[in-house]
């Protein structure tokens, strides 16, 4: 439940944003992340970015959750 | 993954008597077993897992009172998918939405709130459940919430804060724990800062670890190296998201809809301030009062041992229902149920070794090999 993902804005207004999360276009909420903006790489929990990273971070995450995912099912 | 077990073994044999490290994510749980960290270990280091699985510590009482609210008429009960198969007194959101009920399985607290927008006739029951991961989520439910003046939305609190479950297993007595490999995303909310207490209250190592087999070898690798060197501090192996002060924006959220109070663990039972509940202000979207639920009763599973397994006092193994009464495809305690419980882990990677015996009641036509045996249950789930 407390896996985040790494997920790359594509649209951002107000408090929420456009999520390119591998491929699947997602709504998320920014208040968690108030300086987010396009472009840029952030981990999402349920539905929320909470934290900037760089996008090798975000690649690096990707190999993780793509092993964890295939062994549990996948929870949020 | 290489160069942390030598660094670990290298740690491991300068070491003067046997060390037991503990994780308190149910992530690093996974990873660890899935990446076989677990066999590559010296003899002399053990990794216990902790209370780090939100639905495994969440008690009995308020499981019961989850499926009690999710069968009353009316009622649209929304979920994390983890919660769906947890088996309480008469049964578990899933048998209940079996017989009629109406369980959502969300990906966002936001949605409930929609939910709720779009069917005013209806009431919309949030199961609030988890770390301090998720829950800014259900933080922003019931500002967002408040903002929409909904009236037919409510949450089902069982929020949990990790550093009081860790401060009590650090202060049991019948317990050896001589370092923590601490939550990467639970301290990505709270900052590196908060976990600091544990080296310099408690005197033990530890680390913030990311969750890649390799990255918990190396944190493993790095408390071994502060027990054989006699060092206690702080160290953050996961820099790359946590920060030392953490996500201020969440941590103000959370402050200003909840707040501390005591909350019964599995395995723990009542620690003071270790629990969210809403504050005065927000009480109107308390489930409890809004359906008169009162106070959960704790009724533990017969012969379950989840609650000495998630305190590191037991092993799965010690459970005589683990991989014979209770397995993925028919738990009995939330550990089993869990895809993050420790002993679905050790079904999954450790069953054989450990207990060489086959699952007497093997399905016909699924081989009662613990993958495929999983695989079918969360397909189901």
């Amino acid at each position: 439940m407390c896996l985040a993902v790494p997920a790359r804005l594509v649209e951002c207004r107000d408090d929420s944003a456009v999520a390119d999360l591998h491929g699947n276009r997602v709504n998320i909420s920014t208040m968690l992340l108030p300086t987010a903006k396009i472009g840029d790489w952030v981990l999402l929990h349920a539905g929320f970015a909470i934290q900037l990273i760089s996008e090798q971070e975000a690649q690096e995450t990707f190999g993780v959750i793509s092993d964890l995912r295939a062994a549990s099912g996948g929870a949020p | 993954m290489n160069d942390s077990i030598q660094r670990l073994h290298a740690a491991a044999a300068r070491l003067v008597r046997p060390v037991k490290f503990m994780e308190v994510c149910g992530t690093h749980t996974m990873s660890a077993f899935r990446s076989g960290l677990h066999s590559l270990m010296p003899a002399n280091v053990t990794l216990l897992s902790g209370p780090g699985c939100p639905v495994c510590v969440t008690s009995q009482g308020d499981i019961d009172q989850l499926i009690d609210v999710a069968r009353k008429p009316g009622v649209i009960l929304c979920t994390y998918g983890d919660m769906i198969r947890v088996v309480g007194s008469a049964g578990s959101l899933e048998q209940a939405r079996a017989d009629g009920a109406d369980v959502r399985v969300l990906y966002s607290s936001l949605d409930a709130v929609k939910l709720a927008a779009e069917n005013p006739s209806r009431q919309v029951v949030f199961a609030a459940v988890g770390f301090e991961t998720t829950t800014p989520a259900s933080a922003a439910a019931v500002l967002h919430a408040d903002k929409l003046f909904l009236s037919n939305f409510t949450i089902l609190t069982s929020h949990k804060m990790v550093m009081p479950a860790m401060r009590a297993l650090l202060s049991a007595d019948d317990l050896q724990v001589d370092g923590f490999l601490c939550p990467g995303h639970v301290a990505v909310i709270l900052g590196a800062a908060a976990f600091d207490p544990i080296a310099s209250e408690y005197h033990k190592p530890c680390v913030i670890a990311g969750f890649e087999g390799a990255q918990i070898a190396t944190a493993l690798a790095r408390l071994t190296e502060m027990m054989a060197d006699g060092i206690c501090r702080l160290e953050n192996f996961y820099s790359q998201a946590v920060t030392e002060k953490g996500n201020v924006a969440a941590q103000e959220l959370v402050a200003r809809i909840f707040r501390p109070d005591a909350s019964y663990w599995r395995g723990l039972a009542l620690l003071p301030d270790s629990g969210l509940v809403l504050r005065e202000q927000y009480r109107r979207y308390d489930a409890r009062l809004r359906f008169q639920l009162g106070q959960p009763i704790n009724r533990e599973i017969s012969g379950c041992l989840c609650g000495d397994v998630i305190t590191g006092r037991a092993t799965p193994a010690d459970c005589r229902l683990f991989g014979s009464a209770c397995t993925p495809a028919r738990a009995i305690g939330p550990c089993m149920v869990s895809s993050e419980g420790t002993c679905q882990a050790w079904f999954k990677y450790k069953r054989v070794a450990n207990r060489p015996s086959p699952s007497p009641r093997p399905s016909p036509g699924v081989p009662g090999e613990g993958e495929k045996f999983s695989a079918a249950a969360e397909r189901n789930a």
